[in-house]
């Protein structure tokens, strides 16, 4: 058991370090360098020679990577060209109002989707179900800023209800930003929801129809007893590895809606600094997103494990 | 003689079994209302251009931002163009770009994919790492890198696309390569003296098609939606490309007084996603594949 946790972990490291190299070799083989890139048109001279001095692109490739990661091993990122700061303090305020609207999504869409899953499963291809199921799969295929703008458009415009952009400094305060995000928690738990529910609704399912369920049914186990006692707990657990991988997919739409409400998140930094061509900046992101994405789908894994005693036993014979 | 009998009777199978899968998606509703939406977009696609009534980068003055009037079915936006004819053409540029990027990502993630499942052992292993790692990268974020290095063009667009939609194929033809892979009549084959180029051609492609053929149609979908995102963000296709994304981006902040401009092409690519999914959902069913327990990764 614990040797596959660490085996585990072992892996999400490896992933994190190919990512690194994949950013690296990237910026590198593509052609500009960061500083030709940052410096477009005025990249010649005395500017140039001092940028290239600065971000020591005069030493070799790889002594600069093995630089830059052991740097990015004890959590300091360089510094940002266009801010002309640490990005470390670049990120965090982003870091902070990212986790804000994140978390506060997840909050509200992973009960949602449960209940959601659940009711549509048990109502299977009745008036719920199909009045759900519908709904869902509108709000899970439309595009994210495309759902966002007409919420925007809806709520804020023709209802007056909300302000439709947000407009809070990067280091705004926690209740500051509370009462900011209201629409684009809508935005990002509604996607987020439908997917999850829909997962959640073919897992119970199919639990539904398996031999124990049925075995229930015919001693008479009372139905809602037989739901909770039997099915959900089966149903649930396969779910939360689905549910780890979209939220993770979900990275790249909490990007779009963050520009959407004008939010000042990790998102609206990565379209910032790519548009200012802050390569050190776009370096410092891709890796704290992986290592987001493999951080979620560990402990999702992880949970699976420790939830599972079939899983367990099984792991421990091998 | 003969063969040649037996090979004109397999296209003839073919073309029934092909014909049977579309009798089997259109039976139900979501899926007759899918390829409908799908159907009326690439016959909208190929004939836009002789319909449009306006020039799409005619700049008028005189026709800011006007109501949808008998003119200008859709209104007009703030430089003056017809909204309608954008909204059509806009469909051409969404379907050649996802088209051909997913031909794209079908050919590589296919063929690595089952090159993978193949050949096992240390190669596998390692080309899974890679193709994981390139997974845990934000799909936005590499894009954005890529667009904002390369610039923004559809030559670069659609090998970007089809390489960064093509990593989640290959997990799924190495996973069906492997399933078909310990079967007897592959064992057979191989017994038979039959190459591994034959065996790949003759004996796993006919059966990981399937399964690569859905996931392809779902990538579809997602690649619109990505290559619209990017269209959306500014790093898609430049204008003045007639492009749904760029329309929506272009005609949000006037939508308090003009929202004609941007509810045409939320329309246009809403209802085209929507298509592509409901058929490539009939399409999965109709052949028997579930894809309803999967993380859309």
């Amino acid at each position: 058991m614990l040797l596959l946790i660490l085996k585990r972990i072992g892996l999400g490291l490896i992933t994190l370090f190919i990512v690194s190299l994949i950013t690296f070799v990237g910026v590198e083989v593509l052609p500009g360098d960061a500083c030709t890139t940052y410096l477009e048109r005025e990249a010649y001279g005395a500017a140039l020679d001092a940028c290239i001095k600065r971000l020591g692109l005069d030493v070799p490739a790889y002594e600069r990577y093995l630089d830059w990661a052991s740097n990015v091993v004890r959590g300091d990122f360089g510094y940002s060209l266009s801010g002309e700061m640490p990005i470390n303090e670049v990120l965090g305020p982003r870091v902070k109002n990212s986790l804000v609207l994140a978390s506060v999504s997840i909050l509200i869409g992973i009960p949602l989707a449960i209940v959601l899953g659940i009711i549509t499963a048990l109502w299977r291809d009745k008036l719920p179900d199909i009045m759900i199921s519908t709904i869902t799969i509108f709000s899970m295929t439309i595009p994210e800023f495309i759902s966002a703008t007409l919420l925007i458009l809806i709520v804020a415009i023709w209802l007056g209800w909300l302000p439709g952009i947000v407009i809070i400094p990067s280091d705004a305060t926690f209740y500051e930003l509370l009462s900011n995000i209201i629409l684009p928690v809508v935005a990002i738990s509604m996607i987020m929801t439908a997917h999850m529910a829909r997962m959640v609704r073919s897992s119970v399912i199919q639990v539904m129809a398996s031999d124990y369920v049925q075995m229930a049914i015919l001693k008479g186990v009372p139905y809602w007893k037989m739901v909770f006692r039997h099915v959900l707990p089966n149903a649930l657990l396969p779910a939360i590895n689905v549910v780890a991988l979209t939220i993770a997919w979900l990275l790249g739409g909490v990007v779009v809606t963050e520009v959407v409400f004008n939010y000042p998140g990790l998102g609206r930094l990565v379209i910032e600094s790519i548009s200012n061509r802050d390569l050190p900046v776009v370096q410092a992101l891709a890796i704290i997103l992986a290592s987001i994405y493999v951080g979620i789908n560990l402990i999702a894994d992880l949970m699976t494990l420790m939830l599972n005693p079939r899983l367990k036993s099984l792991q421990i014979r091998k | 003689m003969e063969s040649n009998l037996i090979t004109e009777d397999k296209q003839k199978n073919k073309l029934e079994k092909a014909f049977e899968i579309l009798k089997t998606m259109a039976s139900k509703p979501s899926g007759l209302i899918g390829l409908t939406i799908v159907l009326f977009h690439i016959v909208l696609a190929l004939i836009s251009p002789y319909i449009a009534p306006y020039d799409y980068k005619a700049i008028s003055p005189n026709t800011m931002l006007l109501a949808p009037s008998a003119e200008h079915w859709f209104g007009t936006d703030s430089l003056g163009r017809d909204v309608f004819t954008r909204t059509i053409l806009g469909g051409r540029t969404a379907l050649t770009v996802t088209f051909f990027g997913s031909l794209i990502a079908l050919l590589w993630g296919g063929l690595l994919g089952i090159f993978c499942g193949l050949v096992g052992g240390k190669i596998d292993d390692v080309v899974m790492r890679v193709v994981d790692a390139f997974l845990s990268i934000p799909w936005i974020l590499a894009m954005l890198l890529i667009v904002s290095l390369l610039g923004t063009s559809t030559e670069v667009l659609i090998p970007a696309l089809g390489f960064f939609y093509g990593k989640g194929i290959v997990r799924v033809a190495r996973a069906a390569t492997h399933d078909v892979i310990a079967k007897d009549f592959i064992v057979s084959a191989r017994a038979r003296g039959h190459s591994n180029m034959s065996i790949i051609w003759n004996e796993i492609i006919p059966n990981v098609r399937d399964a690569i053929l859905v996931e392809g149609a779902m990538r579809w979908s997602w690649m619109l939606l990505g290559f619209s995102s990017l269209s959306f963000l500014g790093f898609g296709v430049s204008p003045p490309t007639p492009d749904w994304g760029l329309m929506i981006s272009n005609a949000r902040g006037l939508m308090s007084f003009a929202y004609w401009s941007v509810i045409a092409p939320i329309v246009g690519l809403s209802s085209l996603i929507i298509g592509i999914n409901l058929t490539a959902d009939a399409f999965a069913k109709a052949l028997g594949i579930d894809r309803s327990t999967k993380a859309p990764v």
